[in-house]
């Protein structure tokens, strides 16, 4: 491939990456109103803004700034997290399969979450703190666990497979010695859910990932050059074990915290990045392309999982499970059908 | 040699111990002059043997399958849970007990043997369509859509039906616990076929490491061998699950373990798998029902718990990163 031929698709590269992300925010924010809007008791959209301004009755203040937009934030927020730390793992370690549930982390979330509901009968916040905690400390025993002398990939992924397969096993034993409804409780939780979420959990996600969202859009250009490859990107004066370092744990920031808050929602930070990276035509990671992929992919599974089998509320996991796959083989096959070359890389990649 | 002389050791030992350990005296016993108005001779005879022998079965049904998996998948993550078939044999279950008030052990056995089947055919059907076959990214990817959507299924199906939930806690999580004779005689024959069929393999595995074009180039019948070996997966995935539950991190941790042994020659490795996985299994199970006398842990944790920490121990002492 000519220099000449390169340039000009990184030119087509810039030109559709923009109007992408706009477009994606727009249809983050329009889900968003929507979810303000529906419910049991439909506050108009003049309403919902006359509420943010501060002008409505106590009832729509009620329903939307007191129980509808903690949850809608936190959704968000979530959805954010999950899709930038699965571009960024995905990126990092080569393998589209490796999203933080791969690499082990959520696994600890979901451990701790799980005895803390069944062992210590805890609930609501200190649920939260505790999967964090078991996210963070997971995080750190599978990066020093898999450290010899340099980090490779295929050895966290490994490691990480270890850790879950432990945790999990954990997790299962809590569930068999419990009571059916703490083990429900703990089930639940395992989908991911976003159902009862207050201000404190909204503010208290925010706090912690606004800053890592931060974080990763400033490390956004060294994950690109780490992309070329070790060699290269050395080549051209990345420092790069302390690159991957503060990529990792901005990764692992973002998964652990929106774990936290939401629970492991299952898919998200896996299908995010293909199919932000389907969208941009990059071959890159596109960080914020994947970020809201994942926000409008939560958003719109909750939307769905709140009601669509009305008066029953399924937790937001199910329906991003039950969505997400489907999407995932579409793409597949759509991809497929653009070419061998690109299956050709993915296979060099998971190998 | 040496697997073989620990697992027959390891087989005598879990029938053995126990609750109430029996000396190897009574055992021989039992097995060769047995009493049926001895109570420990019954023991042996009606729970012990059966439960080892559903482990063995199970076991090495759970190691080969694996190995044949990472084989055709080419990648070495590939299990019976990344490509969608234990999924499959979950959501039958779960159907199995909600819609039809299935009980009963044996019950399971058959909603397990055609979930597994469905979701390998499904997710084999839908990993080969467009233009350039079964690819083993295509297989992957489309077991860990498969997988995701069958999960969701199953967890809408116990969020909203209680009692199912509390049935299937304790399936999921793997355990060989009061399977009787009649178990281990349905699953023998189908582990024996699958096992026979996955050794005969080997060889076409090798090939098929070298890429879909060059095993081509070399006279291989790719797509057939791909049939084949997804057929050997399912009787074998599809019977150890229906037998005792989807015990998880088996069959993707000892092809590893094997492979560190034999190099990656199928040959090698299938044999090696099928001799270690029930040494990992039986050591489970004994190491669950000694733990916490008199109860037990079930068989699926302990197997995660024993097994991850020494994956992770063996990843780490390997030099290079070519897995």
């Amino acid at each position: 491939m000519s220099v000449r031929t390169r340039s000009v698709r990184g030119a087509v590269r810039r030109r559709r990456a923009r109007p992408v992300v706009v477009v994606l925010a727009l249809a983050v924010l329009l889900t968003a109103v929507a979810l303000l809007v529906v419910g049991d008791f439909v506050v108009p959209l003049p309403e919902v803004i006359g509420v943010i301004t501060g002008r409505a009755d106590w009832k729509s203040q009620l329903f939307v700034l007191d129980i509808r937009l903690p949850r809608v934030l936190t959704g968000l927020l979530a959805g954010l997290g999950f899709g930038m730390s699965g571009a960024i793992f995905q990126s990092l370690v080569r393998n589209p399969l490796a999203s933080p549930d791969v690499i082990g982390i959520t696994s600890g979330a979901s451990a701790a979450a799980a005895t803390c509901i069944v062992a210590l009968g805890l609930g609501g916040m200190a649920v939260s703190a505790g999967a964090l905690a078991g996210a963070l400390v997971t995080a750190v025993a599978i990066y020093l666990l898999s450290w010899r002398g340099g980090l490779s990939g295929q050895r966290l992924v490994l490691v990480g497979i270890g850790a879950t397969a432990l945790l999990s096993s954990l997790v299962s034993y809590l569930m068999t010695s419990a009571a059916v409804w703490d083990a429900q409780q703990v089930l639940i939780w395992l989908t991911g859910s976003l159902s009862g979420r207050t201000w404190t959990h909204t503010t208290t996600l925010a706090c912690c990932l606004v800053p890592l969202a931060l974080a990763a859009a400033a490390l956004a250009r060294p994950l690109n050059v780490l992309c070329l490859g070790d060699d290269l990107a050395r080549g051209l004066g990345l420092w790069v074990e302390r690159s991957r370092l503060a990529l990792l744990l901005t990764g692992v920031g973002l998964a652990a915290t929106a774990t936290a808050a939401a629970g492991p929602v299952a898919f998200v930070a896996l299908v995010s990045a293909p199919v932000a990276r389907r969208l941009v035509r990059d071959g890159g990671p596109a960080l914020a392309a994947s970020a809201l992929v994942g926000a409008l992919v939560t958003l719109v599974s909750d939307f769905v999982a709140e009601h669509a089998f009305t008066p029953v509320e399924l937790p937001v996991g199910v329906v991003t499970g039950v969505v997400g796959g489907p999407y995932l083989l579409v793409l597949l096959v759509t991809a497929n059908r653009a070419g061998t070359s690109a299956s050709r890389r993915g296979s060099r990649l998971l190998r | 040699m040496v697997a073989l002389v620990v697992l027959a050791a390891l087989a005598t030992a879990g029938v053995m111990m126990g609750s109430k350990p029996l000396s190897a005296h009574t055992v021989g016993d039992a097995l060769f002059r047995f009493d049926p108005s001895d109570t420990e001779h019954l023991v042996i005879r009606s729970l012990r043997l059966p439960r080892t022998v559903v482990g063995l079965l199970a076991g090495a049904a759970l190691g080969l399958a694996g190995a044949v998996m990472q084989g055709v998948a080419r990648n070495a993550l590939a299990d019976p849970g990344v490509l969608g078939v234990n999924s499959g044999a979950a959501l039958f279950v779960v159907a199995g007990i909600n819609f039809f008030g299935v009980t009963s052990l044996s019950g399971y056995v058959w909603f397990g043997l055609a979930g597994a089947a469905v979701s390998a055919a499904v997710v084999y059907a839908v990993g080969s369509m467009g233009a350039s076959g079964a690819t083993p990214l295509k297989l992957v990817l489309a077991g860990t859509a498969t997988t995701a959507v069958l999960t969701s299924a199953t967890q809408a199906v116990l969020l909203l039906n209680v009692s199912a939930f509390d049935q299937f806690r304790f399936w999921q999580v793997g355990s060989l616990a009061g399977r009787d004779e009649a178990v281990a005689w349905q699953g023998a024959p189908f582990v024996v076929a699958g096992a026979v069929l996955a050794l005969a393999l080997g060889r076409s595995l090798n090939l098929l490491a070298l890429g879909d074009d060059t095993a081509r180039a070399l006279g291989q019948r790719v797509v057939r061998v791909r049939l084949a070996a997804a057929l050997a997966v399912v009787l074998l995935s599809g019977t150890a699950t229906a037998m005792a539950g989807p015990i998880g991190f088996v069959g993707l941790a000892v092809p590893h373990v094997a492979r560190m042994l034999t190099g990656a020659d199928h040959r090698w490795l299938l044999p090696y798998s099928m001799v270690l996985a029930p040494v990992l299994v039986l050591l489970a199970d004994l190491v669950g029902r000694l733990v916490i006398r008199p109860t037990e842990v079930q068989v699926g944790i302990v197997t995660a718990a024993i097994g991850a920490p020494v994956l992770i121990a063996m990843v780490r002492s390997r030099k290079g990163a070519a897995l």
